[in-house]
């Protein structure tokens, strides 16, 4: 009834024009819509197009990632079928804020995130979880002022199943026990860092919460005692005890049953676990897909042999042990296929080691193996005629692979999605190999000090759906490698170019085409000026983080036309540029501001950095000379603290920027 | 005497009215019995020669005073029949040393029979006398009426006695015939001494003073019996934690030899009495001592030695226990019998099983206690219970909480109320805008005054009957308080103006509860 009024108006107003969209229904515009869903912007202009648009948008739309919290009564009655509400963008919730939530969201809400917000209590938390019944998803992650009573509260939402409680330091046993017993159909819960909680309250939720399929435990005082009850846990798929040093060899020893429905194990920085505390643990967990072992005990053969009863196991991530040949080989033994192998900052790996591996695992998908320094070209060509269906490698720092190898990643890895070569010795022979990858998406090519703008335009030229291009302080590059890029690879999103000094504002200018474009970074470019950073300003309007520190040109005729155009800004770095306080000032009007780091700015002023601040009522974050805190009055920090703002102070020294060559010289004196 | 007099009164009452219910509470009463007949005879022994008994054997007679004082000031008339008593007691006493043997007497079976039966006769000649003499005396009646009562009721009573002793001259054998299997220590006279060696001398007047009471105490237990057999069941599962640590213990039926002590001697508060004075100690060690100071000859060192040393070097028979109380997991005629480890083991399970709470602990003037040492130990912890479950049990060990928590369904922890008031909002002093401004202000006060209103105004729905109102927010007093009602029935949405205005309202009484005012609770609800 409704739509056909709002149609005759609509007839009325256009003078009977035809549009086929009145012949649709309701319900299918809203199946077109739906479609919508990947870019938030698109739903806006949709929305914008017309009246009857702009309902069909509002009685539809389910997420709402409000940005400031004065708005909420509003867009909360605007949109009535909101489901999701994403308030991470919103640093200041206080208890009226939840209260208008409850009142109007009522049995629709079913997700609320408050992981960023700060300002609500027990109070606010009480009226959501009494008047949103349907409520099944709560963040509250990094609430550090809540107490046990707010923990009460939640347990009033009897309908809970995912909850997070990440850094909820002052919550104890007592108010997840409120939890456990009020939200039975927990099936996530994440008490990461919540260090009050002891062995007696995840008891608690594993005795009265038997729905938990997933549960984080990282780093909690916890010991052998909550285990048993743990593992009793019909449906746990995903347990996480990362850093839990209070669980032993000898308390796992006593476990007789595994958990059988568990897929993912994560027992990182475990350090008091060895194989036999693992083997008793993932004993009878024989549908184990996912194991993270990282920083814990030496990679053995004893460790490799608890494997063995793991046939559904396909990824293995060791990060940060201390490995063996022989251990390696024994993984490779044990472990039916993997799929994915995590090694990263691995002491020890050996060519030996890891050939033998990647023979025995010719499924491998991902492989990381950053940091491992021992490595040589052989593991490379073991691992390129092994797995040819890598779809990603990473090998940040292999440093004793010679540039002849990156040619057979190039060669044989044509799948490869994601490659991190950074700090390595590839040239532009490499390069033109590598290029062949078709399907690249993200290629990090930073202190690749041999690669020139020669490698990067065959990059520019094959691999269209790069998405990610990482060039930080690979010196050779200028303006022609950019412009190369620039009209190959469309769907950029983010580049970081910092230190490549002989960039120019061409380059800026060529890579404004890349719509997508929301992160770029330029750290140090000293030959970009105002103009460039407004062509990208004008080209790129879902920039959302700027940095454009040690940039010296840049100066408030850059501010202009970002202030303008890039309404989508969030985090802009203007340290040692030549912005002023008319410039700083200008980015008022971008209302979605959240982060500023103004460090050494030559002609910013005392009264211009404090109508800068109270004039960006978004600010979360502001990185600030330790100066300025004796310079401006303590009111003024209490006020915006109570906005939501976090300030940081840094006392660095003006530092003078160094020649690159010299820079890695530098850094190569610091690794032993 | 307190406790004797009460004792009296039960039998008396008991005696006459209820007549009907003793032949089965007889049955249940085997052991009773038992000391019934060894009592009696310690009685005669205690007639005969009461020089040795002193202080006691005086309290035993008190114990007849009343009997004797009702006699007297009966009209003259009735004289044949106040002698009755006495002939009666001796009567009983003749043919309780008949019941000595063991194996059933039918003879003496039908002497007391026969004996019963003029007693009722006489009983019944006097019923007659005093009905004709109502008829003719009309004045005074309150007082010659209370006098009859009295005669009937003494009479009565001493019916009673007999009675039971009659049927209780059967059982013994009865029951030999059922239990053949049973060990010969437990079944002997209702496990009175601890037979042999261990027997001697020094502990005679201990048993004696046991007598004392005797008589009524058969009785006694009948009255008591019937009171408490529908509590016995509550109160059997309170007994779980104290003898936890015996559970284990499985001696095989038998392998033991079981002592049962009788309620006197287990409340008693010495248990070694000195022969000449008559005082009680409660160690033997004490009581050598005491003894020193009644001559030389009892300064010797074999007198001052530990009296039973030799007698060790004898195989000791493994000792257990058995509680008094019939029906009891611990009597040993329990179906699941399980026996008690030592004498303190008796008392304390007695005491804290079948006796009053008497011992009240003077901080949180709520927990009692029947063991002193019970009481002590609380209130060493006393008002350290700060862990709270909903349904108002305090734990002073969190893991007792949460094991409490994971055992009852619905129950959950209890936050402490400061803990609320610790949690209001950071203030909201950075709005510029000016209504943003006055929204928040006034959201702060709302965030404090709920704060106190949810958490403290439950409790002060429990408390409003707690009569001193400077202690309710002692942490003592947490265990009287119910949060139980703050999880279970919802709480309306305190959003609206209106009901965050309550709520400050709460916050104010609650202030004014703080400071002693006796108020809130009209404003509670």
């Amino acid at each position: 009834m409704k739509r056909q009024k709002m149609t005759v108006e609509f007839d009325d107003n256009c003078n009977k024009s035809n549009n086929l969209f009145d012949l649709l229904s309701e319900e299918i515009v809203f199946a077109i819509l739906d479609f919508l869903d990947t870019n938030p912007l698109d739903r806006k202009s949709f929305s914008l197009v017309c009246k009857s648009f702009y309902s069909l948008e509002y009685n539809h739309r389910k997420t709402l990632k409000p940005l400031r919290q004065e708005h909420l009564p509003r867009i909360l009655s605007r949109y009535p079928h909101v489901s999701h509400l994403d308030l991470s963008l919103c640093p200041r919730i206080n208890d009226n804020s939840l209260t208008v939530i409850s009142n109007t969201c009522k049995d629709s809400l079913r997700s609320i995130d408050l992981s960023r917000s700060r300002f609500f209590s027990y109070n606010g938390l009480m009226s959501l979880a009494l008047n949103c019944k349907n409520l099944v998803e709560i963040d509250l992650s990094n609430a550090t002022e809540l107490r046990d009573a707010a923990a009460a509260a939640v347990a009033e939402a009897k309908n809970l199943e995912r909850l997070r409680l990440g850094r909820c330091k002052l919550i104890t046993d007592m108010g997840i026990g409120c939890i456990a017993v009020g939200c039975k159909k927990l099936r996530l819960i994440s008490l990461k860092w919540c260090l009050g909680v002891t062995d007696l309250g995840v008891e608690l939720i594993a005795l009265k919460c038997k729905e938990i399929r997933i549960l984080d435990l990282s780093y909690l005082p916890i010991t052998n005692k909550c285990l048993p009850s743990i593992l009793k846990l019909q449906n746990l798929e995903d347990l996480v005890m990362e850093g839990c040093f209070g669980i032993d060899d000898d308390s796992l020893a006593v476990l007789k049953d595994g958990c059988k429905s568990l897929k993912t194990l994560d027992m990182s920085s475990c350090q008091n676990i060895s194989h036999v505390g693992l083997s008793s643990l993932i004993s009878g967990a024989g549908g184990l897909e996912e194991l993270t072992l990282a920083y814990g005990s030496p990679v053995t053969p004893a460790l490799a042999n608890s494997l063995r009863s793991l046939s559904a196991l396909q990824s293995v991530k060791l990060d940060g042990c201390i490995v063996t040949t022989d251990g390696l080989k024994a993984v490779a033994n044990c472990v039916v296929s993997l799929r994915e192998l995590s090694l990263s900052k691995c002491l020890g790996v050996t060519d030996e080691g890891l050939s033998y591996l990647v023979t025995k695992h010719r499924e491998l998908r991902k492989l990381d193996i950053t940091c491992c320094r021992k490595i040589t070209d052989v593991s490379i060509a073991y691992i390129t005629s092994s797995c040819a269906n890598l779809t990603s490698l990473r090998m940040e720092s292999c440093s004793l692979v010679p540039r002849e190898a990156f040619v057979l990643i190039g060669q044989r890895c044509q799948f490869l999605e994601e490659l991190d070569l950074t700090d390595n010795e590839i040239d532009d022979e490499g390069l033109k190999s590598i290029s062949r990858c078709s399907k690249l998406s993200s290629l990090k090519l930073g202190i690749c000090l041999n690669i020139s703008d020669e490698g990067l335009a065959y990059i520019g030229m094959n691999c269209s759906k790069l998405t990610e291009l990482d060039l930080y302080r690979s010196a050779e590059i200028t303006d022609s490698g950019i412009l190369a890029i620039a009209s190959g690879c469309h769907e950029l999103e983010v580049v970081n170019m910092s230190y490549c000094r002989d960039i120019t504002d061409s380059s800026l200018i060529s890579l404004s085409k890349c719509a997508k474009l929301n992160t770029f970074e330029s750290r140090g470019c000293p030959l970009i000026t105002s103009l460039g950073i407004a062509a990208i300003a004008v080209g790129c309007k879902q920039l959302s983080k700027l940095d454009i520190k040690k940039c010296h040109n840049i100066d408030n005729t850059a501010m202009l036309p970002l202030a303008h155009f890039s309404q989508n800004l969030r985090q802009i770095i203007l340290s040692y540029s030549s912005v002023t306080d008319v410039g700083l000032l200008s980015l008022a009007s971008i209302s979605c501001l959240q982060n500023l780091t103004v460090l050494h700015l030559k002609g910013l002023t005392r009264s211009g950095l404090v109508a800068a601040l109270l004039a960006c009522r978004g600010l979360t974050k502001v990185k600030l000379h330790v100066a300025f805190k004796s310079l401006l009055p303590q009111a003024l920090f209490e006020h915006l603290e109570a906005r939501g703002c976090v300030f940081e102070w840094r006392d660095k020294e003006f530092q003078a920027e160094l020649d690159p060559k010299c820079w890695k010289l530098q850094l190569e004196d610091m690794i032993p | 005497m307190d406790h004797k007099d009460r004792l009296c009164q039960e039998t008396w009452a008991n005696s006459s009215s209820s007549g009907n219910e003793l032949p089965k509470n007889i049955s249940t009463q085997k052991p009773s019995y038992a000391n019934f007949n060894f009592n009696a005879q310690q009685h005669q022994q205690k007639w005969e020669d009461t020089s040795i008994f002193g202080v006691r054997t005086n309290s035993t007679f008190q114990e007849f005073n009343p009997q004797s004082e009702t006699q007297s000031l009966l009209p003259s008339n009735n004289n044949d029949h106040i002698k009755i008593p006495d002939r009666e007691s001796s009567r009983i006493n003749e043919t309780l040393q008949t019941n000595k043997v063991p194996d059933w007497d039918p003879k003496a079976m039908l002497n007391n029979l026969s004996f019963l039966e003029q007693k009722i006769h006489q009983l019944q000649d006097l019923a007659h006398l005093i009905i004709g003499r109502r008829s003719q005396v009309l004045g005074r009646p309150d007082e010659l009426l209370t006098q009859q009562q009295q005669l009937i009721t003494a009479d009565l009573t001493s019916i009673i006695v007999q009675l039971i002793s009659t049927a209780g001259s059967l059982l013994p054998s009865v029951k030999h015939t059922l239990s053949v299997a049973m060990p010969p220590a437990g079944q002997l006279g209702g496990v009175l001494f601890p037979s042999g060696a261990g027997m001697n001398s020094s502990l005679q007047p201990q048993y004696s003073s046991a007598s004392k009471v005797s008589d009524q105490s058969n009785q006694m237990d009948i009255a008591v019996n019937c009171g408490t057999e529908q509590n016995y069941s509550i109160e059997e599962h309170e007994m779980r934690d104290e003898e936890d640590a015996e559970e284990g213990e499985n001696l095989p039926p038998g392998s033991y030899e079981i002592l049962q002590l009788e309620k006197e001697e287990i409340l008693a508060p010495h248990t070694h009495f000195c022969t000449i004075c008559g005082k009680g100690f409660k160690r033997d060690a004490n009581l050598r001592m005491h003894m020193r100071g009644h001559g030389d000859e009892y300064k010797t060192p074999a007198a001052l030695a530990k009296p039973n040393k030799e007698a060790s070097s004898e195989p000791v028979l493994i000792k257990r226990y058995s509680c008094p109380f019939a029906g009891c997991k611990r009597n040993k005629d329990h179906k699941k019998f399980q026996p008690l480890k030592t004498i303190l083991c008796v008392k304390n399970h007695y005491k804290r099983t079948h006796c009053d709470k008497s011992y009240t602990c003077s901080r949180c003037n709520t927990k009692k206690f029947s063991v002193i040492a019970d009481l002590k130990t609380h209130e060493k912890h006393c008002g350290k219970d700060k862990w709270l479950c909903s349904c108002g049990t305090t734990f002073s060990r969190k893991d007792k909480l949460f094991g409490h928590i994971a055992l009852f369904q619905g129950h959950t922890p209890a936050i402490p109320p400061d803990e609320t008031k610790a949690t209001p909002g950071p203030s909201d002093k950075g709005d510029e805008n000016e209504v943003a401004n006055s929204v928040g202000s006034m959201n702060y006060s709302f965030g404090s005054g709920g704060a106190n209103g949810s958490g403290a105004q439950d409790i002060m729905d429990v408390k409003g009957g707690v009569d001193d109102p400077a202690s309710y927010f002692s942490p003592l007093n947490f265990d009287t308080c119910n949060f139980g009602g703050f999880h279970e029935f919802p709480r309306p949405p305190f959003d609206d103006s209106e009901s965050s205005f309550s709520f400050l309202i709460s916050g104010l009484c609650n202030y004014s509860q703080k400071t002693g005012g006796e108020s809130s609770s009209n404003n509670i609800h």
